[in-house]
């Protein structure tokens, strides 16, 4: 059976629209409800049910669109239900096909300028919270707003820090920022709560490459440290530096 | 046979669509696609082909267009003025384009989004799947001067059809759905929401469009924070001052601000075709009725073949109808005969 706590209040299927129902595992971001989230996703992706359009995850949540006239929400809420009560997902093991990804990033600098920011409101040094911030192994949490854009974590707890209510009015492609115990790193330009601790090189869309998306959802990721004049060096490559090695 | 259909002039908004990419929100792609789908099943009915070619949509101006080859073509969504080497043509209709005339399309007389289609669509290359362009992913640009779009493969030959548009673009009430966080909002706020009337905001565009009252913000109860969850194209979410806004095909895919409802699939191109200022109503309805009317619409839009007429032969436009000879080729009698 599931682990019931006070996170995870057990999963909870609701509709989405008139053409879509979500199964979530918690009300609030945690590590297992995540992880829970994207085993249940693997498993519906695994189902193929006719009449199922898409599936993905959020946070907290696996989503399942259909068509409304090969499927109805009554049949499809007793199929997920039967799904769900087949394995305790919190404690699943995750997808296979994972990878862990090494990103070149440059912390602090005017490159990154609101590592100073960011360190203090963590209750560190600069050089503490640099080493934190390379040493976490993050996971990829979810994919989503804007193309290939991950959400990474989960960060140890004195990054527990909030989002800034006054916004930057422009963070860059490839900016690695921080708040609420996740990273950030940035697809495309934009004003932002986050701060701005890192920058990388990467590009994770490309729509005309043979693999458009550089990142998975469960794939994990480490930030290694380089010099803006590494960096510099690696803009040429579409992969800024990223190196994959697999998990399976 | 294929073609090509160059662009001599074209407003800030033109664009190829298709039905959008399905499939990609995992990776933060949201489908994308004409803004007015239901203009998409309207051509590809007048043109007799499937409603996943894609066509040019245009955003309150069209712009200027000339084929290398004698090219079908169909006009829909918001109406635009019109005209082919300088004769005004009729939008809601097929018409022949013959090679080297200019089509010149001005701007939207009511409406938003007004469409081209060309028989066999526009092929320019499919990105994930899709020719859309989708300008918030980096995925395509608008269409500019010399630009040259390739047309497929038509196998039809018939021009000169009618069809009687859906009335979208004057505003009006949109149906709408509870969804995951409805419950949010107290019901006397939901109930407001229902009452009040709203105008198109003129900021809106293929993201999503906000929706303008006179009266307070809308508020969930406490100041709850949501953890962020999946958009689905209709979702209405209220954003800090409290101003609904309506998600549309090109939307971000997650989303952390509380959402009131969704709007139905087949109300949106009401919604997305409402010009600034335009009065707007929601009301809710309950999820089975949504369906019902979801399921209606998809059969509808596969019939409108069915429904397109004969240009030249619509006795609503013909002041000389009594002169033709009506008769001749009519058989057993069973038939409807025009």
């Amino acid at each position: 059976m599931a682990e019931v706590s006070a996170a995870n209040p057990g999963p909870e299927i609701r509709t989405v629209g008139v053409d879509g129902m979500l199964v979530s595992f918690g009300s609030r971001l945690s590590e297992s409800a995540n992880r829970a989230a994207l085993a249940f996703r693997a498993a519906l992706a695994g189902e193929s049910w006719d009449g199922v359009e898409e599936v993905s995850t959020s946070l907290v949540s696996a989503y399942v669109r259909f068509d409304l006239r090969h499927l109805d929400h009554a049949a499809l809420r007793v199929r997920l239900g039967a799904l769900l009560a087949q394995s305790d997902w919190y404690a699943a093991e995750l997808p296979g096909q994972r990878r862990l990804w090494r990103i070149p990033a440059v912390f602090g600098t005017e490159l990154a300028p609101q590592l100073p920011q960011a360190a203090e409101a963590a209750g560190m040094t600069e050089a503490e919270a640099v080493a934190s911030l390379s040493a976490a192994r993050v996971r990829v949490q979810t994919i989503g707003f804007a193309p290939g854009q991950p959400y990474l974590g989960e960060l140890p707890e004195a990054w527990d820090i909030p989002r800034q209510t006054q916004l930057t009015t422009r963070i860059p492609e490839g900016a690695l920022a921080v708040a609420i115990r996740q990273l950030v790193l940035f697809s495309v330009a934009t004003p932002t709560g986050w701060m701005h601790a890192g920058q990388t090189a990467v590009r994770l869309f490309r729509p005309d490459a043979e693999e458009p998306f550089l990142l998975r959802p469960g794939d994990e990721v480490q930030f290694t440290p380089v010099t803006p004049e590494e960096l510099q060096g690696l803009r040429r490559d579409p992969l800024g530096g990223a190196k994959a090695e697999d998990l399976s | 046979m294929t073609g090509t259909l160059t662009v001599l002039r074209a407003g800030p908004g033109v664009t190829v669509q298709d039905l959008g990419r399905p499939g990609w929100l995992e990776y933060g792609v949201s489908r994308g696609g004409a803004a007015d789908r239901l203009a998409l099943a309207e051509g590809a009915a007048l043109l007799g082909q499937g409603a996943d070619l894609a066509a040019v949509e245009m955003a309150g101006m069209g712009g200027e267009f000339q084929a290398d080859s004698d090219l079908r073509i169909a006009l829909t969504g918001a109406p635009m003025r019109a005209s082919i080497d300088g004769a005004a043509v009729a939008w809601n209709a097929s018409h022949l384009l013959p090679a080297g005339a200019r089509l010149v399309i001005g701007a939207a007389q009511s409406g938003s989004y007004g469409y081209l289609h060309v028989g066999g669509g526009i092929q320019t290359p499919e990105h994930l799947g899709a020719r859309s362009a989708h300008l918030a992913a980096g995925i395509g640009a608008p269409l500019a001067e010399g630009d040259v779009l390739e047309t497929g493969p038509d196998s039809g030959r018939t021009t000169g059809l009618g069809l009687a548009p859906d009335d979208r673009f004057e505003g009006g009430t949109v149906r709408v759905v509870a969804s995951l966080q409805t419950s949010l909002f107290p019901q006397a706020e939901l109930a407001r929401f229902e009452r009040t009337a709203f105008r198109r905001s003129a900021r809106g565009n293929r993201m999503g469009v906000p929706v303008e009252s006179d009266g307070e913000g809308f508020r969930p109860d406490g100041a709850r924070t949501v953890v962020s969850e999946v958009i689905t194209p209709g979702d209405i979410q209220v954003t800090g001052d409290g101003t609904p806004y309506v998600l549309l095909a090109e939307s971000q895919t997650t989303g952390g601000y509380p959402r009131i409802g969704t709007v139905l699939p087949c109300d949106l191109p009401l919604l997305a075709q409402a010009a600034a200022g335009a009065e707007l109503h929601f009301r809710f309805i309950p999820l089975e009725e949504a369906v019902e009317l979801e399921r209606a619409e998809a059969e509808r839009r596969e019939g409108l073949r069915g429904q397109c007429y004969p240009l030249i032969r619509d006795p609503r436009t013909m002041t000389n109808l009594l002169s033709y000879q009506l008769i001749s080729g009519a058989i057993a009698g069973e038939e409807d005969v025009l």
